[in-house]
């Protein structure tokens, strides 16, 4: 260690507010959002191969199960002016969304385990730009990794008759999904802090949301009682809101309505996020 | 006590802790008070589990007591928490610097979260980095860091702000011998005096569960056992509680154990005397001018000592006196398997 002189002590710079209480002011909750997001995206950067593999998923469930299924097509009442590849192309972008932001919990646990979650917490930290920093880069990664999946299917000779803007409202769509369940599985990670709850939660709504949503299939071929659960699925109304937008005539009404369910449970979610982190700061 | 001296106040602290499939609550303090005065380093002594780490996190606001109060620096700390982070450095028993940022960019960004802006806050960086030694890595992603340098720059993320005062929680643990030399060094500097006109150092609050630590470092100390403190005062004065040195004579192998206790028991220079098979301790109030006496008491019995030896107090002879346990048979001084194993064999032996 050098030997240098250096002013270690107090020096009154960080007495400087003595009247300030604990709330933080709106300019710093967003300068505080801004560095957070920023540490967790150049994480993200570093770890290119995390995004790639996060497509390996997606590139099976068009690719494979696209062409093993592709005469499904066929079936009378399927009623789909392309291929089942192109058909499949919103819902992998929405499984993709849900399952790739189920994960949160995990880095979150990581978080607390390594202590980094309290080094923040014992700092002037602004505890909503905490959770707003995971948000954001819940939202950037899914936007890279839908459109990768966009490119994807374009590749495998899907066409968007939606053009740019039905791509970025199954985007978006794909972002809200994200953030509701990236808020779930915060939520479990910081109330429980187990992994194997975050594994739990995840195999419980992965494949029964995948399967209720018309995903792979039109909701008119499902039974009766599936397409009761289908209509109350966000899952389905991101893949609904997609396939539409995707295509030549998009029904802007049906689009905005789902568009805005999405919303209030992403914002409800996030709330919940927010409660169980003021509980957890209270028993650390 | 008056507040104003004061740079740490914790009064009558009680924090109990749920558990999963357990019927009743952990109680990890019990009333614990302690008071530190400003500029000194203070020790929390005291084995895993004794309520250390609780009462740093109260006194960082990171946990709410059930009962008592606290104060940092005069301030509330159940009322005012948020003026309280920012005149307190806290380095925790776990890391908390990212891994997957190099070690610029974890003290620029916790600069900035103290409001260092820009330039300034890349200044503090290197100049942190300059002095815990951490200049040629800087650059480098903190994964691949030794734990010795990780360690110190978890130090020098506690110091970006120029703290007031500084909480350390267990900062050696884990360590090797030479980082925790070093580590001491500095710590001892962080509280030292303050050349050119500086008022004073940092208080420094440090937890430890090395007596040889807590005997180096502290100013004052306190042990705490089971969520209360059950001693406190400077070491030198813990220790001289104790009243006097211990005579230490090991005997022969063929020695007669209770015909030495009878013979130690008639020499008034020493008392407590304590045989443990070839090793016997006794207390005395001047162990040099003990030692002749003991030994012509022996010698006069036909027992002649193999080796004799003057011991000052340790704080593990304070701890055994205030705790009923020894040190090392409360709890698990050290981690990872071998050491404990090293535990098994002294034992057994």
């Amino acid at each position: 260690m050098a030997t240098a002189q250096l002013r270690l002590a107090p020096s009154g710079e960080a007495q400087v507010d003595p009247g300030r209480s604990s709330t933080v002011p709106f300019g710093t909750t967003l300068l505080h959002t801004w560095y957070l997001t920023g540490r967790k995206l150049h994480a993200l950067v570093r770890q290119p191969w995390v995004l790639a593999f996060s497509v390996v998923q997606p590139v099976v469930w068009l690719f494979l199960f696209g062409q093993l299924f592709h005469r499904v097509i066929d079936i009378p009442g399927f009623a789909f002016g392309g291929t089942y590849l192109a058909y499949l192309v919103p819902g992998v972008i929405a499984m993709n969304a849900m399952s790739n932001n189920m994960w949160a919990g995990m880095t979150m646990i990581e978080e607390i385990e390594r202590g980094t979650l309290n080094r923040f917490l014992v700092s002037p930290a602004s505890r909503i730009g905490i959770m707003n920093a995971t948000v954001a880069e819940q939202a950037v990664s899914t936007t890279v990794q839908s459109l990768i999946i966009v490119a994807l299917g374009l590749a495998g000779g899907a066409r968007y008759r939606g053009g740019v803007a039905g791509v970025a409202v199954l985007v978006a769509a794909s972002i809200l999904v994200g953030v509701v369940f990236g808020a779930l599985s915060n939520s479990v990670g910081m109330l429980l802090r187990s992994r194997e709850a975050i594994i739990g939660v995840y195999t419980f709504f992965m494949l029964p949301l995948m399967f209720l949503s018309s995903a792979f299939i039109p909701t008119s071929l499902m039974p009766g009682w599936m397409q009761a659960i289908a209509s109350r699925n966000p899952l389905n109304w991101v893949v609904q809101i997609g396939r539409s937008a995707l295509s030549a005539q998009p029904d802007w009404s049906a689009i905005a309505v789902r568009c805005g369910g999405l919303l209030v449970l992403a914002v409800a979610c996030v709330a919940v996020s927010v409660v169980t982190f003021r509980s957890y700061q209270k028993n650390v | 006590m008056s507040s104003t001296d004061d740079a740490i106040e914790a009064c009558q602290l009680v924090k109990t802790y749920a558990t999963h499939g357990k019927k009743h609550a952990i109680r990890a303090l019990d009333g614990l008070d302690i008071s530190v005065p400003r500029g000194m380093i203070f020790g929390l002594l005291g084995p895993n589990g004794a309520g250390k780490t609780t009462t740093v996190k109260i006194l960082t606001s990171l946990a709410r007591p059930d009962e008592g109060s606290a104060r940092v620096e005069g301030i509330d700390v159940l009322a005012r928490p948020g003026q309280v982070r920012r005149v307190i450095g806290v380095v925790a028993q776990r890391s908390g610097a990212d891994p997957m940022a190099t070690g610029r960019e974890n003290l620029v960004l916790q600069g900035r979260l103290y409001g260092l802006r820009g330039r300034s806050a890349r200044a503090r960086a290197d100049e942190l980095l300059d002095h815990f030694g951490l200049a040629g890595t800087a650059g480098r992603l903190v994964k691949t860091y030794s734990g010795g340098m990780q360690r110190r720059l978890d130090v020098a993320l506690g110091l970006v702000h120029r703290p007031a005062v500084l909480f350390l929680d267990e900062p050696t643990t884990g360590l090797d011998p030479e980082s925790r030399a070093a580590m001491w060094q500095e710590i001892a500097r962080l509280a030292g005096k303050k050349g050119e006109g500086e008022v004073g150092g940092m208080t420094v609050l440090l937890t430890t569960h090395y007596l040889e630590e807590a005997d180096r470092l502290a100013g004052q100390l306190a042990i705490v056992d089971r969520g209360r403190v059950v001693a406190s005062g400077t070491p030198d004065r813990l220790k001289g509680e104790l009243r006097g040195d211990v005579v230490q004579v090991e005997l022969p192998a063929d020695a007669d154990a209770s015909l030495v206790r009878g013979v130690l028991a008639s020499v008034p220079e020493v008392r407590e005397v304590v045989i443990a098979g070839r090793d016997v301790s006794a207390r005395s109030d001047d162990g040099a001018a003990a030692v002749p006496v003991v030994l012509a008491a022996l010698q006069r019995a036909g027992v002649s000592a193999a080796s004799v030896a003057v011991a000052r107090p340790s704080l593990d002879d304070v701890y055994l006196r205030h705790t009923g346990r020894r040190y090392s048979e409360s709890g698990t001084p050290h981690r990872g398997g071998e050491d404990d194993e090293l535990e098994v064999v002294e034992a057994s032996r």
